[in-house]
């Protein structure tokens, strides 16, 4: 398979880098590498990724190991380190007006999701207690005003129109007069879309910003964009001086790339991100996050930050404790899936796990109703069965059954699958032990 | 002429057949430089045709200069233009059916231009003589029907729409009808743009293949995928998708008139074997241009 994500990819890099004892000027070349096709492959420019193979090789090449970390940890510490620099470290906010309305402007090539993300950003502003306006300047695309207004209509924010027969300078300063005088806080200016080489299109942008002087300049940029990023980013940015970019379509299988290449030929910050086709679908951008995800650690940072949140760590060492010790009982269980449900949906969760291809996914539907009936099962029953559940007989099962609104049979269920689960724990539990005797070596742990 | 000049003459043979030697010397250096190659595959990458088409591409061409005995550089990237042009082909170009009626089914991913391509199509298909209907299909996104209309007013063809939001497969089934009724020799049915990891919505999409095979069996039918040249290697991925759901059987390349190559198409070709038939190159309604591999490539490299 040629396309495996790149995050997949550096996964298999690093496993090779694993269990050498030395990490040779050779393992860095072979390592970056690999690291220049999967960003390739991710659509960041050409050079963009040699300018940063360059700059981590030099890091890489000649660094002591640090002592707490594996040669191969090393590199990839370095790798993401290098990446966060290239991205920014911090989320960055909104620049707002000292005197309301804050004015935002959007600009970008044909088809980027300006006029969706206008509709999103909007319902995110109100979803902050803010009044946004949006204001429909895009004359040129058939039935790109109506498009505002529906989308308007939708999350009941205004939108001002003039039609398609004035100059979009004139709408875009009509539209913030207005916005003051019905006390909106925020107006979002939708512009055209249009080549960034088009000369012409380019000056009415111009000019839009020149009259109306907005607090934001935001480049709404696709993605899935190739290798052309880069052109696209720098000539907006050098017509307009954007103040940011908004990512949109990050979802499923984008590798988004052009995250990289757009940061580093503007240095302006992406501020938000479009993950999806629904209208609540908009993220602020957090670039530390973006860049372990290219890494190939996944989203395994903010998975194990929500983790943290959630999870007592004591409670976690006991049940450790107790796995080891198969005294695991249903009680623990009914704890420990409490403990997830926190964390969010188990969809999220796994999408979130480094190496799982989120396409395939597709397919898998983790049914949370089941794990809401296994819930009441487990509640349904006394604390003496939760301890010992070889005690629960037929009437026993009977009662839970009636207790939970379950059937015998899903009774019946659980208690095997914990009965499995249990002796799997004990398997992975007695594999920990002889391991750490260095009794056991496993061919797939390679 | 004395023999002075005669001389001169003669030297400046001579010293024209050293230049060429020298010259000669220099592009058998630059054949064997890996650096030629690496900036080639460089030009490449940098189109989005992608790594690994890319170095299918120069392990031909290595192959190729070496069996012609190729010295020039110059030589080099001209074989480098046949190779590519090659890997595209150059029959199944355009969209004029093979018969009438017949029916384009047009998808897409969001954004790409499906519905202003629908409209080019449309023009283009009318003036070379054949009666159009256009299927508002999108019923999804907001005002994507009222966006149809107008192309339709502007091309004087008739579009079939129902509300936003309504079944998009009765609005496809409905369509059909009406072309059936009218004797319409080509029916273009929209889609809503969908991202292809959207199950559901490529599950609507096998519906209206359905429906076209239930309904339109004796239709000449095509599925044509429409690509934004901006977009990089994810395009791969996109068309795989479709192509689960649809036979795909060619690709509609849009925004093309900006600074991107489209480049992904030829990896396209490499890998899926699906060829280019159309290529959007302007905001106008007559900028929908039959595609043509060899100014392509040329505007490539």
């Amino acid at each position: 398979m040629a396309f495996e994500g790149l995050t997949s990819k550096l996964q298999e890099t690093f496993k090779r880098l694993k269990n050498k004892g030395k990490l040779t000027d050779k393992d860095v070349k072979d390592a970056m590498r690999e690291v220049k096709l999967a960003m390739l492959e991710a659509d960041v420019n050409y050079k963009v990724v040699k300018d940063f193979i360059n700059s981590v090789s030099e890091r890489a090449v000649g660094q002591e190991v640090m002592e707490s970390l594996t040669p191969a940890q090393h590199v990839i510490k370095i790798v993401n380190e290098e990446l966060i620099n290239l991205m920014g470290k911090n989320e960055s906010k909104l620049n707002i007006s000292s005197v309301p309305p804050t004015v935002i402007m959007f600009v970008g090539l044909q088809g980027a999701g300006k006029t969706t993300m206008a509709g999103k950003l909007a319902l995110y502003l109100k979803k902050h207690s803010k009044k946004p306006m949006l204001v429909a300047a895009d004359i040129y695309r058939p039935a790109a005003i109506k498009q505002l207004q529906v989308l308007g209509a939708q999350i009941d924010v205004p939108v001002f129109s003039l039609g398609d027969k004035i100059n979009p300078v004139d709408i875009a300063k009509a539209g913030i007069e207005n916005a003051k005088k019905s006390g909106c806080d925020y107006v979002i200016i939708d512009t055209a879309g249009r080549l960034h080489i088009d000369e012409e299109l380019m000056n009415e942008l111009v000019n839009i910003k020149n009259s109306i002087n907005p607090n934001e300049i935001l480049l709404v940029i696709d993605a899935m964009t190739g290798q052309d990023a880069v052109n696209v980013a720098e000539q907006f940015n050098n017509s307009l001086e954007l103040t940011g970019v908004i990512l949109t379509k990050l979802d499923g299988d984008t590798r988004g790339g052009a995250a990289i290449s757009v940061k580093a030929v503007t240095g302006k910050p992406i501020k938000f991100v479009g993950v999806g086709e629904k209208l609540t679908d908009i993220e602020v951008f957090y670039p530390d996050r973006m860049s372990s995800r290219i890494l190939g650690m996944g989203d395994i940072l903010s998975l194990i930050e929500k983790a943290q949140e959630a999870i007592d760590e004591k409670k976690a060492m006991d049940l450790q404790n107790k796995l080891m010790h198969q005294q695991f009982t249903l009680e623990d269980f009914l704890e420990q899936m409490q403990q997830m449900k926190k964390m969010g949906p188990m969809k999220d969760l796994l999408k979130m796990i480094p190496g799982i291809d989120s396409s395939k996914l597709g397919d898998i539907d983790i049914d949370e109703k089941e794990l809401d009936h296994t819930e009441a099962i487990i509640k349904s029953m006394t604390k003496q069965e939760r301890q010992n559940p070889s005690i629960i007989n037929s009437s026993r099962k009977k009662r839970i059954a009636a207790g939970s609104g379950t059937s015998i049979q899903e009774v019946n269920k659980l208690l095997a699958g914990f009965e499995q689960s249990k002796k799997m724990m004990k398997q992975f539990a007695d594999m920990q032990k002889n391991m750490k005797k260095g009794k056991i070596k496993f061919p797939f742990f390679k | 002429m004395g023999w002075f000049d005669k001389l001169k003459e003669g030297l400046a043979k001579t010293r024209d057949s050293i230049t060429d030697k020298i010259g000669e010397v220099l592009s058998i250096n630059k054949k064997i430089d890996e650096e030629l190659y690496e900036e080639l595959e460089e030009a490449m990458i940098m189109s989005d045709i992608g790594y690994k088409t890319s170095s299918d591409i120069i392990d031909i061409l290595r192959k190729r200069v070496k069996e012609n005995k190729i010295y020039d550089s110059e030589d080099v990237k001209q074989l480098l233009k046949e190779i590519i042009v090659e890997m595209m082909g150059n029959n199944n170009i355009g969209i004029i059916p093979d018969n009438t009626p017949a029916v384009y089914l047009v998808v897409g991913v969001n954004g790409v231009g499906k519905t202003t391509s629908i409209g080019k199509m449309a023009y283009y298909l009318k003036n070379k003589g054949y009666k159009v209907v256009l299927a508002a299909g999108d019923t999804f996104r907001a005002a994507a029907i009222d966006q149809l209309e107008v192309w339709g007013r502007r091309t004087g063809v008739e579009v079939i729409r129902h509300q936003e939001g309504s079944d998009p497969a009765a609005v496809i089934f409905d369509a059909i009808q009406s072309a059936k009724a009218k004797k319409a020799d080509i029916l273009i049915c929209d889609t809503a743009g969908r991202l292809h990891n959207k199950k559901n919505l490529m599950e609507e999409l096998r519906k209206i293949n359905k429906i076209l095979e239930k309904e339109y069996n004796q239709a000449y039918k095509q599925t044509l995928l429409v690509l934004d040249a901006t977009t990089g290697q994810n395009a791969l991925i996109q068309a795989k998708q479709f192509m689960e759901v649809s036979d795909v059987n060619g690709i509609i390349l849009t925004k093309l008139d900006g600074t991107a190559k489209g480049g992904i198409v030829i990896a396209v070709s490499n890998e899926l074997k699906i060829p280019v038939k159309m290529i959007g190159v302007g905001e106008g309604i007559d900028d929908l241009q039959e595609f043509n591999p060899t100014a392509f490539v040329d505007a490539i490299f």
